[in-house]
């Protein structure tokens, strides 16, 4: 089967972001970028699966600028077959992201397509729905367990009690979560070879798709800073503080 | 301008956090009129929709009693919503798991935006939602004609019980042939729900195992406390997962959060650093949760943790 599989580039996970003075956005030049995490997940989940047997073939796709590919060569390098960038500089949100990513789906028919549970620089947590709810396909989210068994998918999903299997039946969307598996690094002959697999480009206008969004950024702002607090000597001491300062005890 | 709330359930009981949602739901219509309704949706309800009924300011109950609502799946969920959406301006819900699952799947078939994790209510078409792991607050307009919304409890206090709704039934009934439950694994406590908990003790790397988590037992006893655990201890098998605190696990603003064996990085700040009050303990003295803390405390936690026991 084909295992499609969406990847984004976001703001490296260990950067301290900066507030742009003006308060339009957070401040993006210079900062280091990388593929969102929870998507390094969802690649290798799609790779492992190749690796048993499962899958035949692995499509990388991501929505984003031109930049981005590096983020597919990343992809490529750990083990996908071939790459699609849908290439806008537009800001893309959810809902169009995962308009496009549904025409992909469209055309490419994969039986599985896997996405990460949510970006880091958003921290929306919608797209892998939205393109099962366009697609019409079922959605096995927060997955730390994915089992082809025939035309059946078993997910089991991290919920807040706990974990939840549910069997979906394929073709089937999924989010990753943490504990799915832990991403493989590319080797450096690996991510050679994946300068020359192949790399399709696309744009929202072939694809027939607006990014215009419903929500407007009306502004960016840091949040409200602790203040730093005081170390204390001893164990009576702090219990003392909580009780009587802070009263909280 | 009315407002559909999606009531959370676990056991039999009405989850707490449906109240904080009601919460930001009352912020909407204080600005724009309208009513709150209140849907429950799962099998055999009824006891629940009584608890629902309770909660001010809600105007009706509605209830979608049939056992393709089971266990709360998203595919039969988002179809039911979407049959009920044309009467609202907004629909919300909480962004847990079952939020998060079901809510986008909503949006995009009713082909709008959504907002996720919504802190603070400007007005009935501007939120302000956390990016970046909270490190940036946005402020976000949406000119879709429906909003549907998941809330950030804890960022709500939750309404009253001084009510009595109508409860009514729904016949919507959702035909689901994509996914079936197969099974659960829930971890049984018999601690406060880490989310609604108003002390929180966590444990990070620091702990050194799973089973050094049992200092925490007994201050959190003591302190009727939930306990929780850092993306590194749930990483390194201390603990399940489902005690995690932070971007990608469970956001807790309690009034004392107990930070021990935590360096505090980014993503977990992310998940508690609007608790009231802050304590770190720490044998690293230049560790970043310090800088969050109102209170800290350098030294071995080995042998503070039995100390505080006692102290308490």
């Amino acid at each position: 089967m084909k295992v499609l599989v969406a990847v984004k580039r976001v703001i490296d996970y260990n950067v301290k972001i900066r507030v742009k003075p003006d308060h339009s956005d957070v401040d993006l030049t210079n900062v280091k970028m990388a593929m969102n995490p929870f998507c390094e997940i969802a690649v290798e989940e799609a790779v492992r699966l190749k690796e048993k047997g499962v899958a035949s073939e692995v499509v990388a796709v991501t929505v984003g600028p031109k930049a981005a590919q590096e983020q597919l060569r990343t992809a490529l390098a750990l083990g996908a077959d071939r790459a699609i960038h849908v290439q806008t500089e537009a800001p893309v949100e959810s809902l169009a992201a995962a308009k496009l990513l549904a025409k992909v789906v469209g055309e490419e028919q994969p039986q599985l397509t896997i996405l990460g549970k949510q970006a880091i620089d958003s921290d929306n947590n919608q797209v892998g729905q939205m393109l099962a709810a366009l697609t019409g396909r079922p959605q096995g989210t927060f997955a730390s367990e994915v089992e082809v068994d025939g035309d059946t998918l078993k997910v089991t999903r991290e919920i807040d009690g706990g974990l939840q299997t549910v069997a979906l039946k394929l073709p089937a969307i999924v989010t990753t979560d943490l504990r799915l598996n832990e991403p493989r690094y590319a080797k450096l002959p690996d991510i050679m070879k994946a300068k020359k697999k192949p790399l399709d480009t696309k744009t929202p206008d072939e694809l027939g798709v607006s990014v215009d969004s419903g929500l407007k950024r009306v502004a960016v702002e840091p949040p409200a800073e602790r203040q730093g607090g005081v170390k204390v000597g001893s164990v009576d001491e702090l219990v003392d503080k909580l009780k009587n300062e802070a009263k909280v005890l | 301008m009315s407002i559909l709330v999606l009531a959370e359930h676990h056991d039999g009981h009405l989850a707490g956090s449906t109240a904080s949602v009601v919460a930001a739901a009352r912020q909407i219509v204080d600005s724009s009129g309208g009513d709150i309704d209140l849907l429950l949706a799962g099998e055999d309800v009824g006891a629940i929709a009584e608890q629902a009924a309770r909660l001010d300011g809600v105007a009706r109950v509605r209830v979608a009693d049939h056992a393709v609502y089971a266990h709360q799946l998203a595919e039969p969920l988002a179809d039911l919503l979407v049959a009920l959406a044309d009467d609202y301006s907004h629909v919300l819900a909480s962004s847990s798991t079952i939020g998060k699952n079901v809510l986008p799947r909503l949006a995009a078939l009713k082909d709008v935006a959504q907002l996720s994790d919504v802190l603070d209510v400007v007005s009935a078409d501007t939120f302000k939602r956390p990016i970046y792991a909270g490190n940036a607050i946005a402020t976000v307009q949406s000119s879709d004609a429906l909003k549907v919304i998941t809330v950030r409890t804890t960022a709500f206090d939750a309404v009253g019980e001084n009510n009595s709704a109508p409860v009514e039934a729904v016949a919507t009934v959702a035909d689901n042939a994509l996914s079936t439950f197969v099974g659960e694994e829930l971890a049984q406590s018999e601690r406060p729900e880490l989310g609604g908990a108003q002390v929180v003790i966590s444990g990070g790397r620091g702990m050194g195992n799973g089973e050094n988590f049992q200092l925490l037992d007994g201050i959190a006893d003591k302190l009727g406390a939930a306990i929780g655990a850092s993306r590194a201890a749930v990483d390194a098998g201390f603990v399940s997962n489902d005690m995690q605190v932070g971007q990608t696990g469970k956001i807790v603003a309690p009034e004392l959060y107990i930070a021990v064996g935590i360096s505090g990085a980014i993503q977990h700040l992310a998940g508690m650093k609007d608790s009231k009050v802050i304590v770190a303990i720490n044998k690293d003295d230049e560790a970043p949760i310090f800088q969050v803390a109102d209170y800290g405390l350098v030294g071995d936690l080995f042998q503070i943790l039995p100390e505080l026991e006692q102290a308490l």
